[in-house]
């Protein structure tokens, strides 16, 4: 018996608003982070869903991209948030608002 | 040679480009003066030539229209740059380029050593062209641009001494003087212009004159039009109310005044008059207007200029009397009796001018005729040709001012009534008596400039000029002989112009039924007045000078007023300028500009200010609460999509 799509879909979503609000209430700024990851992964999981129910290559061939384009985001970010924390001491992001009025 | 009439005026472009561009480099004032003298007398070649391609043509033939291109096509408005050649233009063609290249001519002498030699002579070509284009248009917008450009030549030449005193105000005063003066009436020129175009539909002098008799037009819109460009005319050609630029603008140098202010630039006002004839012809009573103001100037500007005692200011009022002249005979419907004055006028005081340019040459700059005397001895040639040409504008026969004085005052008393005749006749009696009191006072009687002045005569250059125009004051009249004394043939000026003005003749039905001994009676009167004038000049100058001083005790008021030019200026100064520049301070400078205009601007600034100094705020700096606002956003367009689906 196979799972209904709408399994797979509300799985996703779910990952994805928990990406979101992560991203939008967490300070720390390596929670931030893995929280864009987790909104890209539930992009990655609708993706593979729908390629597989539609029997198209297509989905997975983007999500391949994807996760090329995360890992070298990651690297940077990480990088960054070295930067960062070498020059404040910190990696709150709320304290890093120097671009400000 | 009617094909290459568009070279006269394309010639005196060039020579003004050259001269213009490199005269500063040329420096050799040989070079400078040829050039531009070069220019203007090939011109003056192909005008004779055209002129005589014209006369072997018969009459009806005698009009050819030279197309250049299309200047403009915009709707209905078609204009192109077209030349024509006819009658009155080539008349006026001969005139311009033929005074003007003997001015040339004679500027080589009286320029010479000036500091802006080149600039002086860039200018004096420019001129010719935009005066060529002016006679030679074939529509009112290319006619226009020689108007203006004219106008132009003329207050670049006015200010030429730019750092030169006059008078209370300085030689560029004057030029801008004139410029607004001229501005004023080109304005109504415009409004003419559109007027035209409104009613006819063209602004092509063939078609436009063409549509006069054809199209209804209401009276009230030809009166209109014609008031206008009389306006304009009245500008220009320094008539009452318009006149006071003229005297002032004899701060150029002498012979722009020459050229400019006396032989051509001031009949642009006449010769357009001339040209629209049947637009005029169709509004009688804008014509009595015309001449009443043409008499009243002439009367006007003669009697200031008996107690003037600048030479060129006599000179200047006496062109804008002459001008009132030939003002008086184009409102009594004698055209071409007013382009022959305008011709004889060219010569004679032009020949004046330059006469009195080489006096005051002579005289170390000094102007003041009370200065001079005795001068006939030192400079011979320049008195004769001087007194050449006071005989001419006094009208005494044979010379050419005569024939063209006496035609307008026989047909402004044939066409008009006796008033006109009245104060014309009275105006040639003044006329001969400021001329003659200017000759005598200047080269006849003892010397009264100081020691330190040695009169001497002026170098060929400038003499040869002179002769050539006091031949042609003298024998130019000899075209325009009347009917009454040539018989059969009639006069051959009027025969020649007759083609040009038939329409409007035609239009206003003036039949002269006058005998010839009633032409004679007034021919012989105003040659009495003429002599009367002269003798009565002799009499207070040359025998008894106390006459002249007691007058001047004994009119006390009526000196003061005429000394003072009837206080026109003041008059204008209190009534228009100074108005103007008051409410230009205190409303349009302090209130409008200073109040108005820049307060809504730095209005506009500060509310900015204010409203982004509040609205700045949300640039917190902090990249969550902007990850917040997009967030909202998307679910914002998300749900809206949604529920629009």
């Amino acid at each position: 018996m196979q799972i209904p799509i709408e399994y797979y879909l509300i799985v996703s979503a779910f990952m994805f608003v928990v990406g979101v609000a992560g991203v939008l209430t967490r300070r720390n700024a390596i929670v931030v982070f893995m929280s864009v990851e987790l909104m890209l992964n539930s992009a990655n999981l609708t993706m593979i869903t729908f390629a597989s129910f539609m029997g198209s290559s297509v989905g997975q061939l983007f999500v391949f991209f994807v996760m090329t384009v995360a890992a070298a985001e990651a690297a940077i970010g990480l990088a960054i948030i070295i930067a960062m924390f070498r020059n404040k001491l910190t990696v709150n992001i709320d304290e890093i608002n120097i671009l400000k009025w | 040679m009617i094909q290459l009439i568009y070279l006269t005026v394309l010639l005196p472009l060039v020579g003004f480009l050259i001269n213009g561009l490199f005269g500063n480099k040329i420096k050799n004032e040989k070079i400078i003066g040829l050039i531009a003298s070069g220019a203007i007398g090939i011109s003056f070649l192909i005008s004779v030539g055209a002129f005589i391609e014209t006369l072997g043509l018969p009459a009806e033939h005698r009009k050819s229209i030279v197309d250049l291109f299309t200047w403009m096509n915009v709707g209905g408005l078609n204009i192109h740059f077209a030349y024509q050649v006819d009658q009155l233009s080539l008349i006026m063609a001969l005139i311009v380029t033929g005074v003007g290249f003997i001015i040339h001519v004679y500027s080589i002498g009286y320029m010479h050593g000036d500091k802006s030699f080149w600039r002086f002579f860039a200018y004096l070509n420019l001129f010719i062209f935009a005066m060529m284009n002016l006679i030679l248009a074939d529509n009112f917008v290319l006619l226009f641009l020689g108007w203006e450009g004219v106008g132009l030549c003329s207050y670049l030449l006015i200010g030429f001494w730019y750092d030169k005193k006059f008078e209370k105000m300085t030689t560029s005063d004057a030029g801008k003087k004139a410029f607004i003066v001229n501005r004023i009436g080109d304005f109504g020129f415009l409004l003419g212009m559109f007027l035209i175009y409104m009613t006819f539909g063209s602004l092509n002098f063939g078609e436009v004159f063409g549509r006069v008799g054809i199209f209804n037009v209401d009276q009230n819109v030809f009166n209109f039009i014609a008031i206008f460009l009389f306006i304009g005319a009245t500008g220009k050609s320094a008539q009452i109310p318009l006149f006071v630029w003229l005297p002032d603008a004899m701060a150029g140098p002498t012979p722009v005044s020459a050229l400019i202010h006396a032989a051509t630039m001031v009949t642009a006002g006449v010769y357009m008059v001339a040209r629209c004839s049947i637009i005029f012809a169709s509004a009688p009573a804008i014509l009595t207007v015309i001449a009443v103001i043409g008499t009243l100037t002439a009367f006007f500007a003669a009697t200031v200029g008996l107690v003037q005692n600048d030479i060129k200011k006599v000179l200047a009022y006496s062109t804008v009397s002459q001008l009132g002249y030939m003002f008086m005979a184009l409102g009594v419907g004698a055209f071409s009796a007013g382009i022959f004055h305008v011709m004889t006028h060219a010569f004679f005081k032009a020949l004046l001018f330059l006469g009195a340019g080489s006096v005051i040459h002579s005289m170390h700059e000094d102007q003041d005729i009370q200065n001079y005397g005795g001068l006939r001895k030192h400079m011979p040639k320049t008195a004769i040709t001087f007194l050449v040409a006071s005989l001419a504008i006094s009208g005494i026969p044979p010379l050419s001012g005569f024939f063209s004085k006496d035609e307008i005052l026989w047909k402004s008393y044939a066409n008009g009534n006796l008033f006109y005749w009245g104060v014309g006749a009275f105006t040639a009696l003044l006329t001969a008596f400021y001329m003659f009191r200017l000759y005598f006072l200047t080269f006849e009687g003892k010397s009264r400039y100081g020691k330190d002045k040695h009169p001497h005569e002026s170098p060929k250059v400038m003499t040869i000029p002179l002769m050539v125009l006091a031949v042609l004051s003298a024998i130019g009249g000899f075209i325009g002989i009347p009917a009454l004394f040539s018989g059969e043939g009639g006069n051959v000026f009027e025969h020649w112009l007759e083609p040009v003005f038939k329409n409007a003749d035609a239009r206003l039905a003036l039949y002269s039924a006058h005998s010839h001994s009633q032409e004679i009676i007034f021919m012989v009167a105003s040659i009495i007045l003429a002599v009367g004038g002269i003798l009565i000049a002799r009499h207070i100058y040359m025998k008894k000078p106390s006459i002249a001083s007691s007058a001047m005790k004994k009119f006390k008021g009526l000196y003061n007023l005429l000394w003072n030019k009837y206080f026109v200026d003041e008059v204008y100064d209190t009534t228009v300028v100074t108005p103007i520049l008051k409410t230009s301070e205190s409303f349009l400078w302090k209130i409008t500009d200073a109040k108005i205009i820049d307060g809504a601007v730095n209005g506009v600034a500060s509310v900015v200010n204010s409203v982004s100094k509040n609205i700045r705020k949300m640039q917190t700096g902090v990249a969550q609460f902007y990850a917040l606002i997009m967030t909202l956003g998307i679910v914002a367009a998300l749900f809206w999509i949604i529920l629009s689906l």
